[in-house]
C-alpha cells in the first residue's frame, strides 16, 4: 500500500511539474512598445501576487502573476495612465494586492511609525539630557584619581 | 536505538538545565561558592548531552534510516552525503537541534572561558543560560521532536526540498544561529546585571566578546543567506524584505546598536541603563524571529490557528522572556547609577545617533513586518506590506544614519568639535562630491544614482580619513607612520574596516539597483543575445541525470568584442522524489559585476525562455558584509580580549574578594 502511494505522489509531482510554467516574466508578455512596457514594469513591481508569499507579480511565476501581468499590459494598452490601473486592480483585488499600503485610517499607524519613532527617541534624547545637565549635583563624576585608578584596575591584567 | 540515545540524551541535557537554572543561582544569592561553582561542570556537561543527541541525529540522516520520522520527511537515500548531512538542519525540528546545540555551545564557551568573571555574576548568567536552554528542550521534547519513529518503516524518504539541496544550507544557517544564539549571552549578562543590581565599565568589557562573534556571524550569516536567495531563486534579487529575512535584520539593527552604545558604557560609563535594555532586545528579536519563522504564522494567520500548539509553545517562551525581562529591568533600572556626562556634540553624542537611527530603523522594520498580522487580526482587513514600503521608509533612515557614520570615530569624547572634524573629512567630501558630480554628468537623470555613489564614496573615504588620522600618514615620515599603525588599537582598525565595509556594501546596491540591465526573451539555438559589451550565443541544451534529479541544461558561449570569454550554462532540475524543480543561475563575475543567466521553459520547436542580467558592482554587496565581518574580527582581537582571557587559579582567588 505503501508503494503505491509513493508511486502516485510521484506521479502526480510530475504532472505538475510539467504544468508549472518557468521565471517570472515570459518573453511574450512583453510589449511592443518599450515606453508602455516599462510603465508595466514599474506597476508590476509594486503589486502583489496573492497566492505567493511576499512576491511581487514581477517575480512570481505563479499562474495568477501571468494574468495579473497581462491584465497591467491590457489596461496600459487601452489607454489608462498609472493611478487608474492601480485603482482598476484595487477595486478588483483590494487593497491586499499593493505592496506599498495606501496612506489611511488602518494604515496611519503604520506609515507614521518611522517618524514618531525617531522624533519620540529625538525628544526623549534631548530631555534626558536637559535633565541630567540640570541635576550635576547628583552625581558626582569621578575625580581624575578615581578614574586613573579604575582604568588600573580595568586594564591589570590579573 | 541511535535515535533512541539522541531523544535521551536530550531528556538529560534537560534534567541538567534545570539544575543550571536554580542552584547556581541560589547559590549566587546566599553567597555560596560550592552551589554558584555548580554552574560550570553543569553547563558543559549539558552542552556535551546536546551535542551527542545533535551528533545521533546527524548519524540517524548518513545512514538514511527512514524509520525515524523525521528522516523519512526530509531525507533521500540518493542524496549525496553532504545533502544528507546538512538536510539534519534543513527542517523544523533538526533545525531547532541546532538552536539549542548553539545555545548549549555559548553557554559552555562561558563556563571555559569566563574565568575573569565576578563568581556570582559567572553563576547568575549561566542560571539564566539554562532558563533559555531549557524552555527550548521542553519545546523540542514536547513538540518537536526529531527521533520519532513510525513503523512500518518506509524504503525511501520523501527528499530534502530541493531549493535547500545547496551548499549554502551547510553555512547558513548555522552562522545565523551563532547569531541569533549568541545575543543570547548579552541577555543573560543583563538579566544577571539587574538580578545583582550593580552594572558597570567592567561588565561591557566581560560582554564585548560574545557580542561581537555574535554580530559578527549573524552579519555574514544575513550576507550568506541574500546570495544564496540571489543564485538560487533565479530572478536576481538579493533582498526581499521578506519577514523572514526581516527576522534576521531586525537583531542585526539592534545588535549593532548594541556595540556601539557598549562602547560608550566601558569607555565612559554612561548609557548604561540604555546598554542592558538594548541587550534584553537584541535577543527579544532573536527570539521573535524564531516565533516568526517557526511558527507558521507568517505563512497566515489561520495556518498559525489550525496547529497551534508550536506556535502557542513559542509564544509563551517568548511572553515570559521578553516580558519577564522587560519587567525586571523596569523594577531594577532606575537603581542603576548613571554615569559620566557629555556634550550633545561627542563621540558619545555620535554614537547615540547611531542608536536612534539604528532603533528607528528596527522599529520600521518590526511594524512593517507584523502590521499585516496585527491588522488583520483586528479588524479582518487584510493588506500587504512588502519591499516598495520598506525601501520607501528604511532607506532614508539609513541614508541619513550613513551621512553621520564618517563623524563618529574622529570626534573627541566628552566635547567633540563638529567643524574640526568637517575640516578633517574635507578630503573625504571632495571625494564623495567628484564621485557625485562624475557619476551625473555620465549617467544623467536618477538622481538616486549619483547621490547614492556619493554617500557611499563618503563612507568608504570617511573610514579611509580615520586610518589616516591616526597613523598621521601624508603630515609624518612612513617610518612613524608605521609605528603608529602597529600601535593603533586593533578596535581602532575594527571600526575602520567595519565602516569601510559599510560603504562597500552600499556601492554595490547602488550599482546594482541603478544601472543593472536586464533581457528577457525566447532564443532558439544559434541565436545570439546582446546586453552591455556581451554577446551571449545559445549553442544548445542538453539533457544529463545527477545522483537524485535529471537536468535540462543550455549552453550559451559569451564573447565580449568577438572574443570568446567563457560558457555559461544555466539549467533546469527536477527532483522525482517531491515532483518540484529547480532552476540553476549561470553566474560569470566580470571583476565586481557579474552576468546572471537563468532557465525559462524550453518549448518543442527547441527555443528557450530565457532572464539574462548584467548586475553590475553586485558582488560588492556581499563583499562589503565580509569586510564587515573583517572589522568585527579586527575588533575581537583587541587587547581587552587578551586582558580578559582565562587566568591561571591561583590568582581567581586572589581576584574573588574585590567582588
Amino acid at each position: 500500500m505503501a508503494i503505491m502511494w509513493w508511486w502516485r505522489s510521484a506521479l502526480v509531482g510530475v504532472v505538475l511539474f510539467a504544468a508549472q510554467p518557468a521565471v517570472a516574466v515570459q518573453p511574450d508578455e512583453i510589449l511592443k512598445d518599450p515606453a508602455l512596457e516599462a510603465r508595466a514594469r514599474a506597476l508590476s513591481r509594486d503589486l502583489r501576487c496573492m497566492v505567493c508569499q511576499n512576491q511581487s507579480i514581477d517575480d512570481s511565476d505563479a499562474p495568477l502573476a501571468r494574468d495579473l501581468r497581462i491584465l497591467v499590459r491590457e489596461r496600459l494598452t487601452a489607454g489608462d495612465s498609472d493611478p487608474q490601473v492601480v485603482d482598476f486592480l484595487v477595486d478588483r483585488y483590494g487593497e491586499f494586492v499593493l505592496l506599498k499600503p495606501r496612506f489611511e485610517w488602518h494604515t496611519a499607524v503604520l506609515w507614521l511609525t518611522p517618524a514618531v519613532a525617531l522624533l519620540a527617541g529625538a525628544i526623549a534624547l534631548v530631555a534626558a539630557l536637559r535633565r541630567r545637565r540640570a541635576t550635576p549635583a547628583g552625581i558626582a563624576p569621578l575625580t581624575a584619581d578615581e578614574e586613573r585608578r579604575l582604568a588600573e584596575m580595568i586594564d591589570r591584567p590579573s | 536505538m541511535i535515535a533512541e540515545v539522541g531523544h535521551y540524551a536530550l531528556v538529560l541535557a534537560l534534567a541538567l538545565a534545570l539544575i543550571q537554572s536554580l542552584v547556581p543561582l541560589y547559590g549566587a544569592r546566599t553567597r555560596d561558592a560550592s552551589l554558584m561553582a555548580v554552574a560550570a561542570p553543569t553547563a558543559l556537561a549539558q552542552f556535551g548531552f546536546v551535542a551527542l543527541s545533535f551528533a545521533m541525529l546527524v548519524s540517524c540522516y548518513v545512514a538514511s534510516d527512514f524509520s525515524v520520522r523525521n528522516v523519512f520527511e526530509n531525507s533521500h537515500s540518493a542524496m549525496p552525503l553532504i545533502y544528507k548531512f546538512t538536510s539534519t538542519w534543513g527542517n523544523h525540528e533538526g533545525s531547532m537541534l541546532l538552536w539549542v546545540l548553539i545555545l548549549a555551545l555559548f553557554g559552555a564557551l562561558v563556563a571555559a572561558f569566563g574565568n575573569n568573571l565576578p563568581r556570582s555574576l559567572k553563576a547568575t548568567v549561566l542560571s539564566v543560560q539554562a532558563w533559555i536552554a531549557a524552555a527550548f528542550y521542553l519545546f523540542i521534547l514536547v513538540t518537536s521532536n526529531p527521533f520519532l519513529r513510525f513503523a512500518p518503516a518506509p524504503l525511501e524518504g520523501r527528499d530534502l526540498n530541493p531549493v535547500l539541496q545547496d551548499l549554502g544550507l551547510a553555512i547558513h544557517p548555522p552562522l545565523l544561529y551563532i547569531g541569533y544564539v549568541g545575543f543570547s549571552i548579552s541577555f543573560s549578562f543583563a538579566i544577571a546585571a539587574l538580578i545583582e543590581g550593580r552594572i558597570d565599565a567592567a561588565w561591557a568589557r566581560w560582554m564585548r566578546p560574545w557580542m561581537l562573534v555574535a554580530w559578527m556571524c549573524l552579519t555574514l550569516g544575513i550576507a550568506m543567506g541574500s546570495y544564496w536567495a540571489y543564485y538560487e531563486l533565479g530572478w536576481g534579487g538579493w533582498w526581499f524584505w521578506d519577514p523572514v529575512e526581516n527576522a534576521s535584520l531586525m537583531p542585526w539593527l539592534v545588535g549593532t546598536a548594541l556595540l556601539h552604545s557598549a562602547v560608550v558604557m566601558e569607555k565612559r560609563e554612561a548609557l548604561k541603563v540604555w546598554t542592558i535594555l538594548l541587550s534584553i532586545l537584541t535577543f527579544s528579536l532573536s527570539l521573535i524571529g524564531t516565533f516568526l519563522v517557526r511558527s507558521g504564522v507568517l505563512t497566515s494567520v489561520h495556518a498559525f490557528a489550525s496547529d497551534p500548539l508550536r506556535g502557542i509553545f513559542i509564544l509563551t517562551i517568548l511572553v515570559l522572556f521578553i516580558g519577564g525581562g522587560l519587567a525586571l529591568f523596569a523594577l531594577r533600572a532606575p537603581m542603576l547609577r548613571q554615569g559620566g556626562l557629555f556634550a550633545p556634540i561627542s563621540r558619545e553624542g555620535a554614537l547615540v545617533f547611531n542608536n536612534l537611527f539604528l532603533t528607528t530603523a528596527c522599529a520600521t522594520v518590526f511594524v512593517g513586518t507584523l502590521y499585516p498580522l496585527a491588522l488583520e487580526a483586528l479588524t479582518g482587513d487584510k493588506i500587504s506590506v512588502g519591499a516598495p514600503f520598506f525601501n520607501a521608509t528604511f532607506g532614508p533612515l539609513f541614508a541619513a544614519l550613513l551621512v553621520a557614520v564618517p563623524f563618529g570615530p574622529l570626534l573627541a569624547w566628552k566635547r567633540g568639535d563638529l567643524g574640526a572634524v568637517a575640516q578633517r573629512l574635507s578630503g573625504a567630501f571632495v571625494v564623495a562630491v567628484v564621485g557625485l558630480a562624475a557619476t551625473f554628468v555620465l549617467e544623467g537623470r536618477p538622481l538616486l544614482a549619483p547621490l547614492g555613489i556619493g554617500l557611499a564614496l563618503f563612507v568608504i573615504a570617511g573610514a579611509v580619513t580615520d586610518i589616516v588620522e591616526r597613523t598621521g600618514l601624508l603630515r609624518t615620515p612612513l617610518s612613524t607612520v608605521a609605528r603608529r599603525a602597529g600601535g593603533l588599537p586593533r578596535s581602532a582598525w575594527g571600526t575602520a574596516f567595519a565602516h569601510l565595509g559599510l560603504g562597500i556594501t552600499l556601492l554595490g546596491i547602488v550599482g546594482e539597483t541603478q544601472w543593472g540591465a536586464e533581457r528577457i526573451v525566447s532564443l532558439k539555438p544559434g541565436e545570439k543575445i546582446t546586453i552591455r559589451s556581451y554577446d551571449l550565443t545559445f549553442d544548445r541544451t542538453v539533457n544529463r541525470t545527477g545522483p537524485n534529479y535529471t537536468e535540462l541544461a543550455a549552453t550559451f558561449t559569451v564573447r565580449r568584442h568577438g572574443e570568446v570569454i567563457g560558457v555559461m550554462e544555466p539549467s533546469k532540475r527536477a527532483f522525482a522524489a517531491r515532483g518540484t524543480a529547480t532552476t540553476e543561475s549561470a553566474l560569470m563575475a566580470r571583476g565586481a559585476s557579474q552576468l546572471y543567466l537563468s532557465l525559462g521553459d524550453v518549448n518543442p520547436d527547441g527555443s528557450a525562455a530565457i532572464r539574462l542580467y548584467y548586475k553590475p558592482l553586485v558582488l560588492l554587496i556581499w563583499l562589503g558584509c565580509v569586510v564587515m565581518f573583517i572589522g568585527g574580527a579586527f575588533s575581537l582581537s583587541d587587547r581587552r580580549l587578551r586582558v580578559g582571557a582565562p587566568k591561571p587559579a591561583r590568582v581567581r582567588t586572589a581576584m574573588a574578594p574585590a567582588e
